[in-house]
């Protein structure tokens, strides 16, 4: 089998409530998929089913002819499933540079070594020092997480995710909140990925124009089911997305 | 360097008072001749190694355990059962470790295993529901344990008081076996504490705290924290199992109130917040401040109430009796957690970083 990656019937309930609704879905790589619905439409949901932080009632998850739908959040990511999550995540009393760290430590598989001083590991620190070039932090190495403004955090959430150098890349509104400034950085990183043509590319994004300069492909989840699929251009011209999409959320889509 | 961590106190007063700490425990026999100074820094080196094992679980992983002083009292009773049993030798004191320590290994494994894969707080439930089932148990099985009584014992003749290494004496102090158990106390703890200082230091180490920080974030970058937490949890046990081992052959005797007692695990905690967690150098100013308090701060408070009273200083009479020392204590440690709530190391280390 091929590295694509697929879901088969991906389902979540939440008590009552159907977040995601068998979505069934295949994403090869060099191809970048935008993932666009409106609010509360279940794409987070989806990126925790798929990267395995929730469990999925129904359905599978399948990656590179494996099924992983079993699998707990660190083996997925083991497996090169590599995600930045929508509300920024990161180890705030630890520094920049030891947050990307950590990263490229987990990539290169040194979990369990407690006898060498962590500093030692000069190959690991010579790579987080590039990943930090790459998402401009490297004047801010070392200052806490938590410090940081809220656009160097969201480049710090996209520096952890590129410092796993996964398969799979889940961008989660990476620019969400970003000063106009800051945003070339993160898009660039993407367009940048986009031509790795091993790579699969997820971004959920509400900016249209993003969208339609970054995307290869586009979805439309709705109430959590899958109600569109094909090329920008379509997809967007879609009476379903004109209405499901567009309709819902119109100040975020023409703000975009 | 080989031994070092290249995790130095990071600031200049914090250096000098672990300098200090070092020295006056490095010749504490002879700066501070007599058996009850001598007392005193034994159960500093001991309680120091103590709170760091302690602290590798709170502070640097993040998770509350409070079964400590059951890992503690299974090193001590190990030895202390050992040397009762079949007699002082050293391949007995040897025996007991052997025994005691994969046992707290084992022990702390199965805890973690058990209950490390839920959360956080359900660890702490099981680690209070194991730590009181033992401390019961040990109490019942009084035809081993001696029960409350504990168990009295002989140790190697090296390191029975009555011993003199050598004739002579250096800077006025006979070189007995009391000085030699000091020693060997003293040079355990600190190959101990160093061995903890490395792996907290360790890439392994740097993971603990970036699950202490974000559990979440940790499993999303590949980590299995379940498998982490637990290995900290051994190697926390199998320390603490070394302190209690040490304890039971400094003191010749092992019983609850000495190596099991809730009150111990109560001290653990105090030490290491006033201290501060998350910095091993915490737990040894932690541990020494509060033992030197609880040895000296009540004969302090005595010759306080005293003189107020004999000077005619109208005090409350009860407030600085000696039995009240232990309100005072309750104070200065809501007091130090108000005004240091990173603890001594934490609030030394942030004066350094502003200034
Ligand atoms: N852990 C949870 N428990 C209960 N309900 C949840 C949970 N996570 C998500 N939901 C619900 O599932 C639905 C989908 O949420 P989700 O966060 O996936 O939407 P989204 O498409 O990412 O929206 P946004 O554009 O605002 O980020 C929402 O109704 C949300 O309230
Ligand atoms: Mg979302």
């Amino acid at each position: 089998m091929s590295t694509h990656l697929e879901t088969r019937d991906l389902t979540i309930r939440f008590g009552g409530h159907v977040a995601v609704d068998s979505v069934t879905c295949a994403f090869r790589p060099g191809e970048l998929t935008a993932i666009v619905g409106p609010n509360g439409a279940g794409k987070t949901t989806y990126f925790n089913l798929i990267s395995g932080q929730l469990r999925a009632s129904a359905g599978q998850v399948l990656f590179a002819g494996e099924d992983l739908t079993r699998l707990s959040a660190p083996l997925r990511a083991r497996r090169g499933l590599g995600r930045a999550f929508q509300l920024t995540n990161l180890f705030p009393n630890l520094t920049v540079a030891e947050n990307i760290r950590l990263s490229v430590q987990a990539t290169r598989g040194v979990h369990y070594e407690m006898l060498r001083v962590w500093s030692k590991r000069r190959d690991l620190i010579a790579r987080a020092d590039e990943v930090l070039e790459q998402v401009a932090l490297s004047a801010r190495r070392n200052v806490a997480a938590a410090a940081l403004s809220h656009g160097d955090q969201r480049k710090l959430e996209v520096g952890m995710m590129l410092a796993l150098e996964p398969a799979v890349f889940m961008f989660d509104e990476p620019t969400a909140g970003m000063s106009v400034d800051e945003v070339p950085v993160v898009l660039d990183l993407i367009a940048k990925l986009k031509r790795d043509a091993s790579k699969i590319v997820l971004l959920v994004e509400h900016k249209m124009d993003v969208v339609r300069s970054l995307a290869d492909r586009i979805i439309v989840l709705h109430n959590g089911r899958l109600v569109a699929d094909g090329v920008p251009a379509e997809v967007i011209a879609s009476a379903i997305v004109q209405e499901a999409y567009l309709g819902t959320a119109p100040t975020q889509a023409s703000a975009a | 360097m080989m031994i070092l961590s290249g995790d130095r106190p990071r600031n200049a007063v914090l250096s000098v008072i672990l300098a200090a700490i070092l020295l006056a425990l490095a010749f504490a026999p002879f700066l501070f001749p007599g058996s009850k100074p001598l007392n005193v820094a034994a159960k500093i080196c001991i309680f120091a190694l103590l709170v760091a094992s302690y602290d590798l679980l709170l502070g640097y992983t993040g998770i509350v355990s409070f079964a400590h002083t059951m890992f503690f009292g299974i090193g001590a009773y190990g030895v202390a059962l050992a040397l009762f049993n079949y007699g002082p030798s050293w391949s007995m004191i040897a025996l007991g470790i052997i025994v005691a320590l994969p046992l707290a290994a084992l022990l702390a494994l199965a805890i973690g295993l058990f209950s490390l894969r839920v959360q956080a707080i359900f660890f702490s439930m099981v680690t209070l529901a194991v730590a009181s089932a033992f401390a019961v148990l040990a109490s019942q099985l009084s035809w081993l344990t001696g029960g409350e009584d504990g168990r009295s014992f002989q140790v190697p003749p090296v390191l029975r008081p009555g011993n003199r290494l050598f004739d002579g004496e250096i800077f006025g102090v006979a070189f007995n076996g009391r000085v030699v158990s000091y020693y060997l106390v003293f040079i355990a703890c600190a190959a101990l504490f160093l061995l903890l200082l490395r792996i907290v230091n360790s890439p392994f180490g740097r993971v603990l705290q970036a699950i202490r920080e974000s559990p979440f974030r940790a499993e999303a970058l590949g980590y299995r924290i379940v498998v982490h937490r637990t290995l900290a949890n051994v190697t926390a046990a199998l320390i603490a199992a070394a302190a209690g081992a040490l304890n039971a052959i400094w003191l010749h005797y092992t019983g609850p109130e000495t190596s099991l007692s809730f009150s111990i695990m109560l001290d653990i905690l105090v030490m290491v917040v006033i201290g501060g967690m998350g910095t091993m150098y915490g737990a040894v100013i932690g541990a020494t401040l509060y033992i030197l308090a609880q040895n000296y701060l009540q004969a302090l408070m005595g010759s306080a109430s005293s003189m107020a009273a004999s000077a005619g200083v109208p005090l409350e009479p009860g407030l600085f009796h000696p039995d009240r020392w232990l309100l005072w204590l309750g104070i200065l440690f809501i007091l130090s957690v108000r005004f240091f709530p990173t603890g001594i190391v934490g609030r030394l280390r942030q004066g350094a970083t502003k200034a």
